[in-house]
């Protein structure tokens, strides 16, 4: 297998699944082929559980995958190798190692000697703008500066790839920006010996705003389910018809992904196959009363939205889908329009609003309605919470298990349609 | 269990021909103390180096062999159960058997005895440690392709060193215990005595000295204070880099000795070197040569592997089981077992009452005292020095008491089985109330919630995490106390409190190794049954209900 000429990192075929303790393995990755190339930045965008950490990690030989191969300049990756970096989301310091020691460990595999080691780091620390910082313990620094820890870290044995996951997600959204644009100068300046960097992200504008392509996964299993390419010179303007125009072809592809994923699983097995989004019922409420409001009349972007209420992908889609799920709204295209029950309950106070809900749970949720009548059928109308964590497990991962029920347990809670009792692990019918 | 038998067994034949009284004589004037003292700290200082040794050798291939891991760690959690002063009569054997003639031997039975009330623990915290790295640092350490070596220095030591710290400060307060106890043995005609503060008072206690008594107890209290100082507060203080949490703490740990060796330059310079040269040790790659990554996925080969391993594991439990079975059946009689069982019942009934009566009143003073700082960062200190102190100094006091008044031994010795190990849940319990959030009290005095119903619904779930974990502590020292505490004598006067403690020491002078064995085995399994009966529920239910996520 001959790989393309420019490419640097090649992926054939990549399957990932993780054993389950009973039934069939969890399948997080499917068939995934795609390449990093020479000179690019790769985004790949994706919600949370859609396995874009786990690529990045086969990626980084950190994880073998199930099945397929990982080429790098053309000979099979085993294991961590010389020329790539990670960048970690939690920065993932040693704590008790100061900045230089930090930047100095990067190069533990090297053997070289201590002067050479001390000179290297030292000439990394003043790249990334860390000068002054060198004793200081990374407890010591702002988020900003641990994660320019993190980053001179993987520099300091000047990799030809750099893999970041989610490296801008734990900053607060200035922070991020400077970090972001700080990147950016040394990538385009080829400041370094660097050819090709991957970007996890769940952020769409950052991934627009700093990658030449992104591939979109799919979550369940993880799949590339678009390739977008970005063709816009840096520096780029966020508020340009450009950057926009493919800031909302992201968001469509997803609100498709999410409405396909939504009525596929909820026609199987009677409905018990649909994950339930976590999302609150103060989130929907609130969502409900800004769609509600004047200044969207009922229909509103969700890149606006977005924006207007500074809600990541991963924040949004879930409150937007059970929306959409309990009738309260409708995912179309790039946008969510608000229903007339929706209308109803963004006006209504709280007594009706239990009252809708409650009919709405009975008739869109398969699940709420499978538990009522469980309940109802049963002497003592209560059931462990077991029995129907066991039932959901027959088709989703235990972790999916717990959270569609945790999910349609706080639901059920708001609409006083059964409560659960924590102590003695049992769901009962009404409040009690 | 069975290891015991053949060491009994080894004893056995050891003792036959062979016997030995090695006794220097004892000084017992308060000149002579400061040698001793230094002499016992020494004892406890090589005891610690070797409970370092295992700790970093035996929690690691526990933590890093699924293979070894099985065995090791229930063995481990048997090992901290057995009461050290019962098997101090084997373990003196054995070593004394080794280097005969020469005092080498005793000594280093009595290391060994306050080696075993110092590793378990230790070992158990770092086995804790290494299996709880945090993922993405162990993601960062592969990714820069680090060695096992390199890894374990620069990731694994490290981000295990607080709660090794802290256990190593646990072991050595319940190590003084220990030595005090190991310096002056007899068990059958094997008697010797090793020059230090606990020979110095078993010797005062022969002649009854009450003034040497006295004078031994400021000494130690002297060294007790020193230790802490010159080891403990620094190392405590130097360990504070080492908190994994990257968030500032509001009080650093300081050390006056610490700051010294750290400002002067020419410790500096001294340290400098040594630095160095640990700092290279530590990032050599010192890589061995893994197995064929071939051979590690053959599936077949794995699960053949693992069957050889437990078919030995198995085979040496049996043997040991066997032998076990075979020398009590020689020797024991059900008799013995009822009469073994009978005591144990009777020790369990003093603890547990024991243990009630201290919560009863260390509890609410422990509360009363956390909740005003100031108090409590004077008393804390106390109470952890009064953990620390070795209360079997104390016994000869009571037991002058006990005969003044004539009071009965069956009741009134039973509280010297505590004297030691009550403090536990106290300073644990102000550790609890200092750390209780000041906005649930703040919220408590709004609502104006007062007396029972403060007690009841506020203070005492929000101490009741750290209350369970003293009070494990306490009952486990009591278990071991008793054998000591049950019968004690002053002079010729003896007093025989009843109790498996008291048959168990009785045994030991007797030098009878198949009822001292008896008697472990009996005290192993009360413990076990009620560590996993009571204590472990208790603080599994604690630590469930005081999390709010």
């Amino acid at each position: 297998m001959d790989a393309p000429p420019n490419s640097i990192i090649d992926f054939h075929r990549i399957c990932h699944t993780f054993a389950k303790s009973s039934g069939e393995p969890l399948v997080v990755l499917a068939d995934i082929d795609s390449a990093l190339r020479d000179g690019e930045i790769l985004g790949l965008l994706g919600r949370s559980g859609s396995g874009k950490s786990t690529f990045l990690r086969i990626a980084a030989g950190l994880i073998k995958p199930t099945s397929g191969e990982v080429l790098y300049r053309g000979a099979p990756l085993a294991g961590p190798s010389e020329g790539i970096s990670v960048v970690f989301q939690t920065f993932a310091l040693y704590p008790w190692l100061t900045v230089l020691e930090n930047v100095e460990a990067g190069l533990d595999a090297l053997r070289l000697p201590r002067a050479e080691i001390r000179r290297r780091a030292q000439a990394a620390i003043d790249l990334i703008g860390l000068d002054g910082f060198q004793s200081a313990y990374p407890r010591e620094l702002s988020g900003g500066m641990r994660q320019r820890v993190g980053f001179a870290r993987a520099i300091v044995a000047d990799p030809v790839a750099l893999l970041m996951d989610e490296p801008f997600s734990a900053l607060d959204v200035l922070t991020a920006e400077t970090l972001r644009t700080d990147f950016l100068d040394l990538w385009v300046g080829h400041t370094l010996p660097l050819k090709t960097v991957l970007l996890v992200t769940h952020n769409i504008e950052e991934a627009v705003l700093l990658c030449d392509r992104i591939l979109i996964l799919s979550s369940n299993p993880g799949r590339i389910c678009a390739e977008i390419p970005v063709p816009l010179a840096h520096p780029r303007d966020r508020l340009s018809p450009e950057f926009r125009a493919i800031v909302d072809e992201i968001y469509s592809t997803l609100t498709l992904r999410s409405l396909e994923s939504i009525g596929s699983h909820g026609q199987a097995h009677g409905g018990l196959a649909l994950v339930l989004p976590r999302a609150s019922v103060n989130q929907m409420s609130g969502l409900l009363e800004t769609l509600a409001a004047p200044s969207y009349a009922g229909h509103a972007e969700l890149s606006k939205l977005a924006g207007t209420l500074v809600l990541e992908v991963d924040d949004l889609f879930p409150i937007a889908e059970a929306l959409h799920i309990l009738g309260f709204a409708e995912l179309t295209g790039r946008s969510l329009k608000l229903t007339a029950a929706g209308r109803v309950f963004a006006q209504e106070a709280t007594d009706d609003r239990k009252r809708l809900l409650r009919e709405h749970l009975l008739r869109f949720v398969p699940l709420a309605s499978h538990i009522h009548r469980v309940l109802a059928e049963r002497e003592g109308h209560w059931a462990p919470h077991l029995r129907f964590k066991a039932e959901l497990e027959d088709h989703l991962t235990p972790r999916d298990a717990e959270r569609t029920l945790g999910a349609v347990i706080g639901w059920a809670r708001y609409a006083e349609l059964f409560g659960y009792d924590a102590r003695l692990r049992r769901l009962k019918l009404g409040t009690g | 269990m069975g290891v015991f038998g053949l060491i009994a067994t080894a004893g056995h034949q050891l003792t036959g021909p062979w016997s030995a009284a090695l006794r220097p004589p004892i000084s017992l004037s308060p000149a002579a103390l400061p040698l001793y003292s230094l002499r016992t700290t020494a004892r406890m200082l090589l005891a610690m180096v070797a409970s370092l040794i295992f700790t970093l050798s035996y929690a690691t291939v526990a933590a890093k062999s699924r293979r070894a891991e099985t065995v090791l760690i229930p063995l481990l959690d048997v090992l901290q159960s057995v009461p050290i002063l019962g098997y101090l009569s084997f373990t003196v054997v054995f070593f004394i058997a080794l280097f005969p003639g020469t005092v080498l031997g005793a000594e280093l039975a009595a290391i060994f005895a306050i080696f075993t009330s110092q590793a378990w623990n230790m070992a158990f915290s770092f086995y804790q440690s290494l299996k709880t790295v945090p993922l993405d640092l162990d993601e960062a350490s592969r990714s820069f392709r680090s060695s096992g070596w390199q890894r374990f220095w620069r990731l694994e030591v490290p981000f295990a060193m607080p709660g090794l710290i802290w256990n190593m400060m646990m072991s050595m307060s319940g190590g003084w215990f220990f030595v005090v106890a190991a310096e002056a043995v007899s068990v059958g005609d094997i008697q010797y005595t090793l020059p230090g503060i606990g020979s110095y008072v078993a010797c005062a206690i022969q002649n009854r000295n009450l003034a040497a008594v006295g004078w031994a107890i400021v000494a130690m209290t002297i060294t007790i204070v020193i230790y802490d100082q010159i080891l403990f507060r620094p190392m405590v203080a130097w360990a504070d880099k080492f908190r994994s949490e990257l968030t500032a703490a509001s009080k650093v740990p300081r050390s006056w000795l610490l700051d010294l060796f750290r400002g002067s330059t020419l410790m500096q310079f001294a340290g400098r070197g040594i630095g160095a040269a640990l700092h290279g040790a530590a990032t050599a790659r010192m890589q061995l040569r893994s197995m064929p990554a071939a051979l590690r996925h053959m599936p077949l080969l794995q699960r053949l592997a693992d069957l050889a391993w437990y078919g030995f594991a198995l085979a040496l439990l049996g043997y040991c089981v066997m032998d076990l079975v075979r020398l009590a059946g020689h020797t024991l009689s059900w008799h013995d077992a009822a009469e073994a069982f009978f005591n144990g019942v009777l020790t369990l009934l003093r603890v547990a009452v024991l243990i009630i009566v201290a919560t009863l009143i260390w509890v609410p003073i422990g509360v009363l005292v956390g909740l005003r700082p100031r108090l409590a960062e004077k008393v804390q200190p106390i109470a952890q020095f009064l953990a620390a102190f070795p209360a079997n100094l104390l016994f000869p006091l009571a037991v002058i008491l006990i005969v003044h008044y004539h009071l009965t031994p069956k009741i009134w010795l039973s509280p010297l089985m505590i004297l030691g190990t009550q403090w536990y849940i106290l300073f644990n319990v102000i550790a609890g109330a200092s750390a209780f959030p000041s906005d649930f009290r703040e919220a408590a005095a709004s609502f104006r919630i007062r007396r029972l119903r403060w007690w009841r619904d506020i203070m005492l779930p929000g101490v009741f995490p750290y209350y369970v974990t003293g009070a494990i502590t306490a009952s486990g020292g009591a278990w071991n106390a008793s054998i000591v505490s049950e019968a004690v004598s002053w002079g010729p006067t003896k007093l025989d409190g009843m109790g498996l403690g008291a048959y168990i020491a009785r045994m030991t002078e007797a030098g009878d190794y198949p009822r001292i064995a008896l008697g472990i085995a009996v005290m192993s399994l009360l413990v076990i049954g009620i560590n996993r009966l009571l204590w472990r529920p208790l603080y599994q239910f604690a630590a469930a209900r005081t999390r709010l996520d």
